[in-house]
This record gives structure tokens, C-alpha cells and sequence, in this order.
């Protein structure tokens, strides 16, 4: 079953758009699902003291990363009654209007694919170490903190 | 005895490193590490740092020749 095996969940830059459009072509042949949910992470420009944000770089400790990625897809998987789940984070820059995040979760139902698509956003933003420096418009940064 | 330590995000921007091998007193504890790294290099908003050893988040533990030890400022995915 590929929900024991550990998936590669860093990408080097943005998540393509394209990346979406073919997960999603590659659950057509899936027909016990019913329902996909999807979530974009995608870099806002904040301003900051008169400053705008143009990208964020993201960096991690990604063994420990890896690990805890697994954690959450196991925990996920005994607690919601999906099909399949799909993460992909950015490593990197990732300029905005860009995705640094896409989480895909699938099942026969609405409620289970939006609940679980749910729970492994607010874990990884949780758990994951992962970091942050949100560059501005004049290349002086700040590190950004999840809210 | 040796220890591997990794600073990351802002820590190692203040550190000025990402790793280090430091040489440590047998018996210290990660917290006694924590304490003395965030000394050495002030270490800003100590209080939301927190350490992982050989991956795992936990300061309450002995080290031991080896460890890697993770200095994590508060994380910030998504």
C-alpha cells in the first residue's frame, strides 16, 4: 500500500500550477473516490513597516522533516477514512503569487477528504520544522512566524 | 566526547553557522547544552527554542557521543 511508504514531500522552488492539474488527472483511473480536497499555500505579499514582501526562501531540517511528514500521514490515515493524501513544500524561493504548499486528499466522501485536508495543514504548520525568511522588495528579510 | 549541533533559520543566521561539532562534558544534558549555545551566541527569544536530539524533540535526555542536536526556532511551514 503506498500509504506506508514514505513519500518525497520537498520540491526545489514554487509547486508548479501543472503539478495539480496532473494529481488530479492521475486519480481519474482511482473510482472508489468520490471526493478530492485541495489546499494552495501561495506567498502574500506583506508589507511590513512600509516594506513589501517579494519572496519567501524556505529552508528545513529535513531529515527531522521527513520524518514528522511520515508521523502525520500515518496519524492521518488511522484517523480519516482516505484514499490516498499528497504533500508537496517548498524548499527555497518561492516568489509571491507563487505555491509553496499543495496538500491533496482524496476519499469516497466529501467530509473525510476536506476534514483530513484540514489536519494535515494545521499539522504541518504545527510540527514540521520548517523555516521561513521573507524577503522585501529592497533584499533586507525577516523570519517569517506562522500565526 | 562529541556531539554534532545544527542551528537553523534565524539561530544559525545569528550563530553564523548551520553545524558545528562541539566537544562536551560526559553526563550534560541537552537542556545544559541549550542553555550554554544560547549564551555563546545570544540566541534571541530563548524561550521558544526548542532542541531536538537524533530528531526527536526532547531536552530532558543525557547526551551521548554522537548525538546530533537540533537547535529549532519556532517553525514556520505553509
Amino acid at each position: 500500500m503506498d500509504k506506508k511508504k514514505p513519500k518525497k514531500v520537498f520540491v526545489q522552488g514554487a509547486v508548479p500550477p501543472e503539478k495539480i492539474a496532473q494529481s488530479i488527472a492521475n486519480h481519474q483511473s482511482k473510482t472508489n473516490i468520490g471526493a478530492h480536497s485541495i489546499f494552495l499555500g501561495q506567498i502574500r505579499a506583506d508589507e511590513v513597516n512600509g516594506k513589501t514582501v517579494s519572496a519567501i526562501d524556505y529552508s528545513a531540517y529535513e531529515e527531522m522533516a521527513e520524518d514528522v511528514f511520515h508521523e502525520i500521514r500515518e496519524a492521518a490515515f488511522s484517523e480519516f477514512d482516505i484514499t490516498c493524501a499528497h504533500i508537496y513544500h517548498s524548499l527555497g524561493k518561492v516568489k509571491t503569487g507563487e505555491l509553496c504548499l499543495f496538500v491533496f486528499t482524496s476519499s469516497a466522501h466529501r467530509k473525510i477528504a476536506i476534514d483530513a485536508c484540514n489536519y494535515f495543514v494545521e499539522e504541518i504548520k504545527a510540527k514540521v520544522p520548517i523555516y521561513g525568511k521573507e524577503i522585501f522588495g529592497d533584499e533586507t528579510h525577516q523570519w517569517k512566524k506562522n500565526s | 566526547m562529541k556531539v554534532t549541533v545544527k542551528y537553523f533559520g534565524i539561530i544559525a543566521e545569528t550563530a553564523g553557522k548551520k553545524e558545528e561539532i562541539l566537544d562536551v562534558t560526559q553526563g550534560m544534558s541537552a537542556s545544559e547544552l541549550k542553555a550554554r549555545q544560547i549564551k555563546t551566541y545570544q540566541i534571541p527569544e530563548a524561550e521558544s527554542v526548542q532542541l531536538a536530539v537524533n530528531r526527536d524533540l526532547n531536552t530532558e535526555v543525557e547526551l551521548k557521543e554522537g548525538d546530533e542536536v537540533a537547535f529549532l526556532p519556532p517553525f514556520a511551514g505553509g
